[in-house]
């Protein structure tokens, strides 16, 4: 059992040294006495975004990633932030800053639409 | 999911049986004649047109081919190579032996609208030997600069984002753009500035005037599903009903559909590029992967042929595949 533990403590380590990572790319790092974890990601396959709803508190960037093989746009219904169109397994990232809740859907598809929760 | 086959919550008049018939014909082209109103609907051999079919295509008074959906620049699976399928297109149009008197195109000629994608479509169907080619974008071709840079390639001298008309032999033809300023949750959009330029366009016509009205996503609700419709095109064609003849030509969804509302006859065509899957009948209208060999006969253009007089207008969608 403290094994299990060890093992669980070592693989949040990574999960937020991987969240640190802004702009999106994924790299290996080690870090220690950093600011916590403030990322999400959302995925977009088979023309939906997934998780639909996202709730992360102020600071948290998210990180958008398109698995189709059509092009996306992620815009906010405010015009917040937009994308440009993100071919296959292009990412975009946007930082929320303030709480609230901000609607997005794709500029080309707009049939696809979820939201992002700011506490 | 939504069936809507079983459900036909649009009263879109497609049962499951019609659309599969459709679906089959796909591969081996169809005949669309339009006498009176009633539409009649006959498969074709492929790449041979027997007696019977060829009368009808005879004593017309010109005719035009609509392509649609190259998306030059796409490189996935379903088809490594549109640029020669766009070229095989262009290849069948040449092999036409009536030259058509120009080209629609209905869109998604890039995949992601970059200048590159442009010159490739442009060199290939430059090479076309049709007069004119008439394009309106789909939402592949604006994707960056809310689509000025299409407007600069192949919109020069339209009315707004791209919408405008133009008359050919008797016939008035109507471009119009529903690919932009798209609303969350909705489907394609005309917009009002459009709409308005669009009653005052058709205002002075005469009914008997025929109308050809093209545009990328379909006019009539497809699928809403996955956003096979366009939200304010009731009021679109609510202009229209006045005329005798109103033919629609759509893309967007690379198979082949029709419905006939009245004198309203409306056709989507085949992509150049890939086929996508049948509504409801898959999990997302992403492409569609068939076998290679197969690809051919999912991919075409269309033949329209125009009779004046007889309010006839016969529609011939070509696979891509010799025969």
């Amino acid at each position: 059992m403290k094994k299990m533990t060890w093992f669980l403590e070592l693989a949040a380590t990574v999960a937020v040294a991987l969240a640190l990572i802004p702009g999106g790319t994924p790299l290996l790092a080690v870090s220690a006495g950093d600011k916590p974890a403030s990322g999400a990601t959302v995925k977009i396959d088979n023309f939906s975004f997934g998780p639909a709803d996202v709730s992360v508190p102020v600071g948290t960037t998210v990180t958008w990633t398109n698995n189709d093989d059509v092009p996306h746009v992620v815009a906010s219904d405010d015009k917040i932030f937009k994308s440009k169109a993100l071919d296959t397994d292009d990412h975009f990232s946007f930082t929320f800053n303030k709480p609230g809740t901000y609607a997005y859907y794709c500029a080309i598809h707009p049939k696809m639409t979820a939201k992002v929760v700011v506490h | 999911m939504a069936d809507f086959i079983r459900d036909n919550i649009n009263k879109d008049g497609i049962d499951r049986r019609g659309f599969l018939q459709c679906m089959a014909w796909a591969g081996t082209g169809v005949l669309y004649t339009m006498h009176g109103g009633i539409l009649k609907s006959l498969p074709l051999a492929q790449g041979a047109m027997g007696g019977d079919q060829m009368s009808k295509m005879k004593g017309a008074d010109f005719s035009f081919i609509q392509i649609s959906d190259s998306h030059i620049g796409f490189s996935k699976e379903a088809n490594p190579d549109v640029t020669a399928t766009l070229q095989v297109a262009v290849d069948r149009i040449n092999s036409t032996a009536a030259q058509p008197d120009f080209l629609l195109h209905t869109g998604d000629i890039s995949q992601l609208s970059k200048p590159s994608e442009f010159d490739t479509a442009e060199q290939v169907l430059k090479s076309a030997k049709a007069g004119n080619i008439f394009y309106v974008p789909g939402e592949h071709d604006v994707l960056t600069d809310d689509g000025q840079q299409y407007l600069d390639r192949f919109g020069k001298g339209t009315k707004g984002k791209g919408w405008y008309s133009f008359d050919h032999k008797g016939a008035h033809f109507i471009g119009l753009v529903n690919v932009l300023d798209l609303k969350a949750g909705g489907l394609g959009s005309l917009g009002s500035s459009q709409l308005e330029w669009l009653a005052d366009d058709v205002k002075q016509l005469k009914t008997s005037t025929p109308i050809v009205v093209f545009a990328h996503i379909p006019l009539w609700t497809v699928y809403p599903e996955w956003g096979w419709g366009t939200d304010d095109s009731q009021q679109a064609l609510g202009y229209l009903k006045r005329f005798g003849s109103v033919s629609v030509l759509n893309g967007h969804i690379h198979q082949i559909m029709q419905k006939v509302e009245g004198n309203i006859t409306f056709h989507t065509a085949l992509s150049t590029a890939f086929p996508q899957p049948a509504p409801g009948t898959a999990p997302s209208p992403g492409p569609m992967k068939v076998p290679a060999d197969q690809l051919r006969n999912v991919l075409g253009i269309s033949h329209v042929n125009f009779v004046q007089g007889s309010h006839s207008l016969a529609i011939v969608d070509s696979p891509l595949a010799q025969p």
